[in-house]
């Protein structure tokens, strides 16, 4: 597993080294788009991931020191933890969708601050503040618009790369419940929890970089 | 037991988990009061280092690599160790770069020609 592990590492190490290069390249714009991210709802998450990770580590415990019924439950909240973080992912991404920040014909960073009316979720102080950001992004970075949406193809790809592995580890943790609940783990075998457990914390590790790299740029002025 | 334990895992107890967790925690929060704060170009660091804190304290305590035979520790060294070669071949590179007027790399200056460009 942890040899599965380091693969994962280097895959996820490119793809935030090809973002770290192009964040420096058009800060302007890397700046803008994480700024038109909402903190709470990635703080959050952030949290949320890391409870998971811990009821996780002690589904772990309950196996080794042969404690059934209490690995199951950890097991189950394990599960929810993960489906609140598909939730509130699930918030953001339509949230992006409602603000024109979907890569494509109809993207405009500036569309909740030149349409106010039609964000009513974005709060008019944020609006003001993203108004001034706009404007000094613009004049820094003539094709503010283009990079912009690479800011935002990178935020798609690195947190949906991200969510698919959750997907994957969810349905692994499924499996693992259900043998669970049949009592197949004890303290001398517990092998398959050992290792999804590995699998879960590397995920959260993920998120652990992502959360600073796309959401904390430049947040202070 | 005390026969078994030399080939068993070892098994964290839950007060470790809960301190770790806890600390987890705190740290997500001092990021985010972290990012609020103008550090200049250090507000990248700040936000990294915690974030590798972070990835440390899973790796040592919920991944147990604290706990773990020589040769796994070896994996995993291995793993960081690619990593940092490339990141800091790839970087130092880019860093480094100047292009064919003798302008090193950045960024201000390929922002400066897109607006000569368009006039």
């Amino acid at each position: 597993m942890w040899i599965f592990l380091v693969t994962e590492v280097m895959f996820f190490g490119g793809i935030m080294l090809a973002y770290t290069i192009n964040r420096h390249t058009y800060f302007h714009a890397f700046a803008m788009g994480s700024n038109t991210l909402s903190l709470p709802l990635g703080a959050t998450n952030t949290l949320v991931l890391l409870a998971s990770s811990f009821t996780m580590a002690m589904g772990v415990w309950s196996a080794q020191t042969s404690r059934k019924q209490l690995l199951s439950i950890f097991l189950t909240l394990t599960i929810i933890l993960g489906f609140v973080f598909f939730g509130i992912k699930y918030v953001e991404y339509a949230q992006k969708f409602h603000h024109h920040l979907v890569p494509g014909k109809s993207f405009d960073i500036g569309y909740c601050v030149h349409n106010p009316s039609l964000c009513p979720d974005v709060k008019p102080e944020e609006l003001k503040e993203e108004g001034e950001r706009l404007e000094e992004a613009e004049r820094g970075d003539p094709d503010l618009q283009a990079h912009a949406q690479l800011y935002y193809s990178a935020y798609f790809g690195m947190t949906g790369l991200h969510a698919l592995h959750m997907v994957i580890g969810a349905g692994l943790l499924f499996w693992l419940l259900k043998e669970s609940v049949g009592g197949r783990f004890n303290a001398e075998w517990n092998t398959p929890v050992d290792l999804i457990g590995l699998y879960w914390h590397f995920v959260d590790i993920v998120w652990i970089y992502l959360f600073p790299l796309l959401y904390l740029i430049d947040r202070h002025k | 037991m005390s026969e078994h334990e030399e080939h068993n895992e070892h098994i964290v107890p839950p007060g470790v988990y809960a301190v770790i967790i806890t600390t987890l925690l705190i740290l997500t929060g001092l990021t985010v009061f972290a990012a609020y704060v103008d550090l200049g170009r250090f507000n990248i660091v700040v936000a990294l280092g915690i974030a590798t804190v972070k990835a440390t304290l899973v790796v040592l305590f919920f991944m147990h690599a604290k706990y773990v035979p020589e040769r796994t520790k070896l994996v995993i060294i291995s793993g960081i160790f690619w990593l940092g070669l490339l990141l800091l071949m790839t970087l130092s590179d880019y860093v480094s770069r100047v292009d064919y007027r003798g302008v090193r790399y950045p960024i201000s200056q390929i922002t400066r020609d897109m607006r000569e460009i368009r006039g």
